[in-house]
């Protein structure tokens, strides 16, 4: 039990049906969550990361969504789950916190109370006993004098500390895994810094597993095992932080890299930036979505590739027909500029 | 929040005054008709008509009218053998020669009484009406709760008064489950007087109900995209205590700021309407024969009365505010 993966998401598609037409939000996402590590998963807005992992939780399932793929969890159907079975594992099992603290507290209810519902709900405890686990959190999350904050409204707390406070409320039921969906884009930067901290100690004091979504490339290279590239609602390149960011398979992750800015490059060095648009979710292109903005895309390139291990080591997969000797021919090309060399 | 309060209430005092001072100017010295003329009645030559008008006081300057007026309502006094009478004296109805003030206060316990049962019945139907249509969004049920409540909005109270009166009144009625027209004032106690309520409350109520549960609708949507609303969810919480406990929580809040205002409004004279097509003795029929008849005295001591009720409700929806929203805090 404990040498299989802890979630298994299978080619997931999350479909909404909209009255401009079909938002192929997710189209084939699959990827593995193994006990106790952090996968980072990035890409840009609309890439489909937040569908897909909200997804895990069901919640996404609105009126005009299709959900097609299997979850597994445990060894459990997530998907379909549903009704008590589904609460069981919400905020318990799996819980997650969100991009921005502010708006995803209620701004009517004091912290304490919202704390204290999140253990209630899953524990038979006395709302005293609650109250008590409550502070604990708070204190452990770095909040100071958390006997008093738990008496606080949500607005009487900075950015970082309310994301602390989310945090808490996430940890309050010892979850296995916790899914941070960018959890520090509202935030500046060294707060950004010190919850990425929190959570990357809370991960190793708690055991749990952590997907954490992102855009920023920064925060994947500091606190992620794994990574795994999004695109256009795919995942596109999947494997070690050191395999995706050290050698590279996909043109999309090169463009990626690329757009980092760098310390150590003259100042003077202009950015790179991936030409064009990301495709729309109604109009994806046929084949691999990312082939228009492709400089390197080929006949080929109409059909999907599937995720699989090409020109990486075991364990690292990607989704680009190219051939894995060309890649390294072109990539040292492209990367030479974007200030990668080959590994 | 003390300090706010005793500010507010300050600021009500004048506002009170501004709205007697408008009053006075709109009603005396632009009146709709002479009212000594109304008064002498059809056959009077212009002797009487001077006495009369001498005995109302409309032969004095304005100025000196308006501080009569102004002295009557704010004196805290009855001082007899003065022209002090005590608080609140709006002077004698032309037409009855009662105290208005007398008039208007037994008049408001049939408003009240309307009032009041008209709101628990919006209430008490709005509140399922919009949850459910929020939750069953774009189904079958919601569009069609949603069509009869369009109804219910533009169907005019007279008319819907009228029909209801037709279709269920004891005396007249097709199908007489009612009691009908007429009956609050033979009603001689509080039972009787709220059979006789029923329809009313019912017609008063129909387009209200039906905009309060379009409002609950739409702002219970409007929650339900929250993001707070998702980490509800995302709790484990059940999907009742995410609509009961955050969902309608929020939503409520600014339905008590429209509450507010609609009461006050209806208790000053706004059910004219329906308290006409029943026959309900209250502030709005008393309304309606004031202004039919130029009954200058009553028409002003009504709509300060009105006044009074709008300010101080509003007052009451500011301090609630403040308590239902933890953001709002009043210096």
């Amino acid at each position: 039990m404990s040498d299989a993966p802890l979630l298994q998401m299978e080619d997931l598609r999350v479909h909404f049906d909209t009255d401009e037409g079909i938002v192929k939000a997710v189209d084939g996402v699959s990827l593995v969550v193994n006990r106790g590590e952090m996968l980072g998963i990035v890409g840009e807005s609309g890439s489909g990361k937040s569908v897909a992992n909200m997804t895990i939780l069901g919640l996404t399932r609105a009126s005009n969504a299709s959900i097609s793929g299997r979850i597994s969890f445990e060894g459990k159907e997530l998907t379909t789950m549903e009704g008590e079975e589904l609460r069981a594992i919400r905020g318990n099992e799996i819980s997650m916190i969100f991009q921005d603290p502010l708006s995803s507290l209620h701004p009517f209810y004091k912290v304490g109370r919202q704390l204290v519902e999140a253990v209630r709900v899953h524990q038979d405890v006395s709302k005293e006993a609650a109250l008590a686990r409550s502070i604990e959190l708070l204190g452990l999350v770095g909040i100071p004098d958390p006997e008093r904050r738990v008496g606080e409204y949500p607005h009487e707390f900075s950015g970082g500390m309310r994301q602390r406070v989310m945090i808490a409320m996430a940890l309050t039921n010892d979850p296995k895994l916790l899914i941070a969906d960018e959890p520090t884009t509202a935030l500046d930067v060294t707060t950004q810094a010190q919850i990425l901290k929190l959570i990357e100690r809370l991960r190793q004091e708690f055991g749990m597993a952590v997907i954490m979504i992102t855009h920023d490339l920064g925060v994947v290279a500091e606190v992620a095992d794994r990574v795994m590239v999004m695109y256009a609602g795919r995942g596109v390149e999947s494997g070690t932080l050191e395999q995706v960011f050290y050698d590279p398979q996909h043109p999309y992750t090169w463009g990626l890299l690329g757009s980092l800015t760098r310390i150590d490059r003259p100042r003077t060095a202009r950015l790179a930036q991936i030409a064009g648009q990301p495709p729309s979710l109604i109009s994806l292109p046929e084949g691999c979505h990312f082939r228009n903005r492709c400089p390197h895309s080929f006949a080929k390139c109409t059909s999907t590739p599937p995720l699989e291990q090409r020109g990486g080591e075991p364990g690292h997969t990607d989704r680009c027909w190219l051939d894995p000797e060309r890649k390294q021919a072109l990539r040292v090309v492209s990367t030479g500029e974007f200030g990668l060399e080959a590994a | 929040m003390a300090r706010y309060i005793i500010r507010r209430l300050l600021w009500s005092v004048l506002l009170l005054g501004i709205v007697s001072a408008v009053v006075f100017v709109l009603f005396y010295v632009f009146p709709s008709a002479d009212p000594a003329q109304l008064r002498a009645g059809r056959q009077a030559n212009a002797d009487q008509i001077a006495a009369i008008r001498e005995s109302l006081g409309l032969d004095q300057s304005i100025l000196t009218q308006f501080w009569i007026y102004i002295k009557g309502v704010f004196t805290p006094l009855d001082l007899p053998g003065t022209d002090s009478h005590g608080p609140l004296y709006f002077g004698r109805s032309y037409q009855s020669n009662a105290d208005v003030k007398d008039v208007i206060f037994s008049d408001l316990p049939a408003t009240g009484l309307l009032v009041f049962g008209a709101v628990v019945v919006w209430l008490a139907v709005a509140f399922p009406v919009g949850i459910i249509s929020a939750i069953r969004q774009r189904t079958l049920l919601d569009r069609s709760t949603m069509i009869t409540t369009l109804i219910f909005i533009s169907a005019p109270v007279f008319w819907l008064g009228l029909v209801a009166l037709y279709l269920f009144s004891k005396d007249v009625g097709v199908f007489p489950i009612f009691p009908g027209i007429g009956s609050y004032s033979q009603a001689d106690d509080f039972l009787g007087r709220v059979g006789s309520m029923l329809l009313p409350w019912a017609v008063l109520a129909a387009a209200t109900a039906a905009i309060y549960a379009r409002y609950l609708r739409s702002q219970m949507i409007d929650v339900m995209e929250e993001d707070y609303i998702r980490t509800a969810r995302a709790k484990g919480l059940p999907e009742r205590r995410v609509i009961a406990r955050h969902v309608l929580r929020s939503a409520v809040t600014p339905i008590v700021t429209l509450l507010g205002l609609d009461v006050a409004v209806l208790l000053a004279g706004n059910a004219i309407l329906t308290e006409t097509v029943f026959n309900i003795p209250g502030v709005g029929a008393e309304t309606f024969n004031a202004i039919k008849r130029s009954d200058l005295p009553m028409i002003q001591g009504i709509t300060l009365f009105g006044a009074f009720f709008i300010v101080t409700l509003n007052l009451l929806v500011d301090i609630a505010y403040a308590y239902l929203d933890p953001r709002v805090r009043y210096r």
